[in-house]
């Protein structure tokens, strides 16, 4: 006999509204139906009204989160429409302010996992470590989560003195390496609420084409960075970290580590950083008629823009988003199967969803 | 007012409990709302906990431009803060809608459907100005008293009643 146990959409074990129903035998979760919605504010149809300057504001605002990494790309698809290139030094500034966003979703993430696993002390150790990285991101941009920093063709603010954000970074590594991670990797109250649990199989993985850090956890070693190199990623060395278990400590380990590979990445970025101009646009930006596409690697995954314009026009045709949680959130339901009801708040946060993305 | 009404206003204004409700917000404000509770900011020296559920709360913090499948959401939590109780709305989304403007998804700004003490503007608001918002509606709460808040959903009404 089968019940069902509704969670959401306004329920305080969620961050963001969306209706999770799980389909329940006693304590084991046999299935879940997964409702979103609730954050739908119509932004794509939005940006077909807005001229090509407002639309960047407006994209970057379609998640708090990875603001960055939404203007990134859909001024990315913008310049190969106007068929401008962002200057080298501006390349670097992206990789710099792209990996210090990751650092900071996902120690978010990490804080959030904790406060799941009913850890608030790592809970409030991760937030205190995350307003370091908030220090580094308001000392380039100057805000602390809308960064307005792209523009079609380079970016608005320069980083003057790339060499004195390095100390900031190592002290970084350094908790990281000394307080968290170690935490997270060897605590026993860690690996008892995490190993094991939200098992996602490398064949299912890539049945549900999951993206981003669920399918690295799942043994898929995927990575745009380094598949499909965009602003200065080519220049750049590091490690894709992958592992096999496909449970939710694989999950976290698979952060971890992207956490010390982002460290690295900023290291090599802010001293080799090219000088010259950071910007190549001109008075008035000239579309060509045709769509583009772009492709990031954001915290969460693969984010896909898929711009349309016509010639002559100040506004898009149609701005199509694609976000990583899409594509990751299907998986969830083979992930809870055969979980137990207390675990599922976990693992549904293991993939690190993001439904303002989602529903936009 | 007698002494245990007295007592009563300093101690919610000493302690105010807050429930968050993001209605259709990017994350931007929770997650600042967040940051305001963690040891940099760290709000909760001055009473402030984020609570679980509307009926152990004082204030709401409403974030978000309110889209329209959560107003009735936002109007139910709203009445299940039991009084006195204030209403703080976080960013400038429900404030004015901020960039979504003229959004056809979008049934706001937030004091279209609930009376709101305090607006904290931003886009996001830093956390000290968010901590200074809870402050100010802490205030509020102690002033109020035990009385019920005079709305601004029911002024406008009786606006509309005279007209006709």
């Amino acid at each position: 006999m089968s019940y069902k146990i509704p969670m959401g959409p306004y329920h305080p074990g969620l961050e963001e509204p969306y209706k999770l129903d799980m389909i329940c035998e006693g304590e084991t979760v046999v299935d879940a139906e997964l409702n979103i919605g609730f954050n739908f504010r119509g932004i794509e149809h939005l940006a077909e009204t807005r001229n090509y300057v407002q639309v960047i504001a407006l994209m970057e605002r379609v998640c708090g989160i990875c603001s960055f990494i939404h203007t990134l790309t859909l001024c990315q698809a913008m310049e190969k429409l106007t068929g401008l290139e962002a200057p080298p030094r501006a390349q670097y500034i992206r990789v710099v302010m792209a990996e210090l966003e990751r650092l900071h979703s996902h120690v978010l993430w990490a804080g959030i996992a904790a406060k799941l696993m009913g850890f608030k002390t790592m809970f409030m150790t991760c937030f205190a470590l995350r307003e370091k990285v908030m220090d580094v991101l308001q000392a380039i941009s100057g805000n602390r989560v809308n960064y307005s920093m792209n523009h079609v063709g380079g970016v608005n603010r320069d980083i003057e003195d790339p060499i004195a954000l390095v100390p900031m970074i190592d002290e970084l590594e350094r908790e990281m390496m000394r307080t968290v991670i170690p935490i997270f990797t060897t605590s026993s109250t860690a690996r008892s609420r995490c190993a094991g649990i939200g098992v996602l199989t490398r064949e299912k993985a890539i049945s549900c084409a999951v993206v981003g850090p669920t399918a690295r956890a799942s043994g898929i070693a995927q990575d745009l960075r380094r598949d499909a190199p965009y602003a200065a990623y080519a220049e750049m060395k590091f490690e894709v970290p992958v592992e096999q278990a496909g449970d939710v400590r694989a999950r976290l380990f698979v952060r971890a580590l992207e956490i010390i590979e982002s460290c690295n990445i900023l290291r090599q970025a802010l001293a080799k950083m090219a000088p010259g101009e950071i910007s190549s646009a001109g008075e008035k930006l000239v579309f060509a008629t045709g769509t583009a596409t772009s492709r990031v690697e954001a915290p969460r995954g693969e984010v896909m823009y898929s711009v349309t314009w016509k010639e002559n026009s100040r506004n898009p045709a149609r701005v199509h988003v694609r976000t990583p949680t899409f594509a990751n959130m299907p998986a969830v339901r083979w992930m809870v199967r055969g979980a137990r009801l207390a675990d599922t708040p976990l693992i549904q946060a293991s993939i690190d969803p993001c439904y303002s993305c989602t529903d936009r | 007012m007698n002494l245990w009404k007295r007592l009563m206003c300093t101690a919610r204004r000493r302690s105010p409990w807050l429930f968050h409700m993001n209605s259709g917000s990017c994350n931007g404000c929770d997650i600042e709302i967040v940051a305001a509770l963690s040891p940099r900011y760290d709000a909760e020296q001055l009473g402030v906990r984020l609570e679980g559920s509307p009926r152990h709360a004082d204030i709401l913090c409403v974030t978000g431009p309110v889209t329209r499948k959560a107003v009735g959401a936002v109007k139910t939590v709203y009445d299940q803060v039991l009084g006195p109780k204030a209403v703080i709305a976080i960013g400038s989304c429900p404030a004015t809608t901020n960039v979504f403007i003229d959004s056809r998804t979008l049934d706001g700004p937030l004091d279209k459907h609930l009376p709101v003490d305090v607006f904290v503007p931003g886009c996001p608001p830093r956390p000290d100005a968010i901590i200074a918002g809870v402050a100010r509606a802490a205030a509020i709460l102690a002033e109020r008293g035990n009385n019920s808040p005079t709305t601004t959903v029911a002024i406008a009404s009786v606006a509309e009643e005279a007209k006709q």
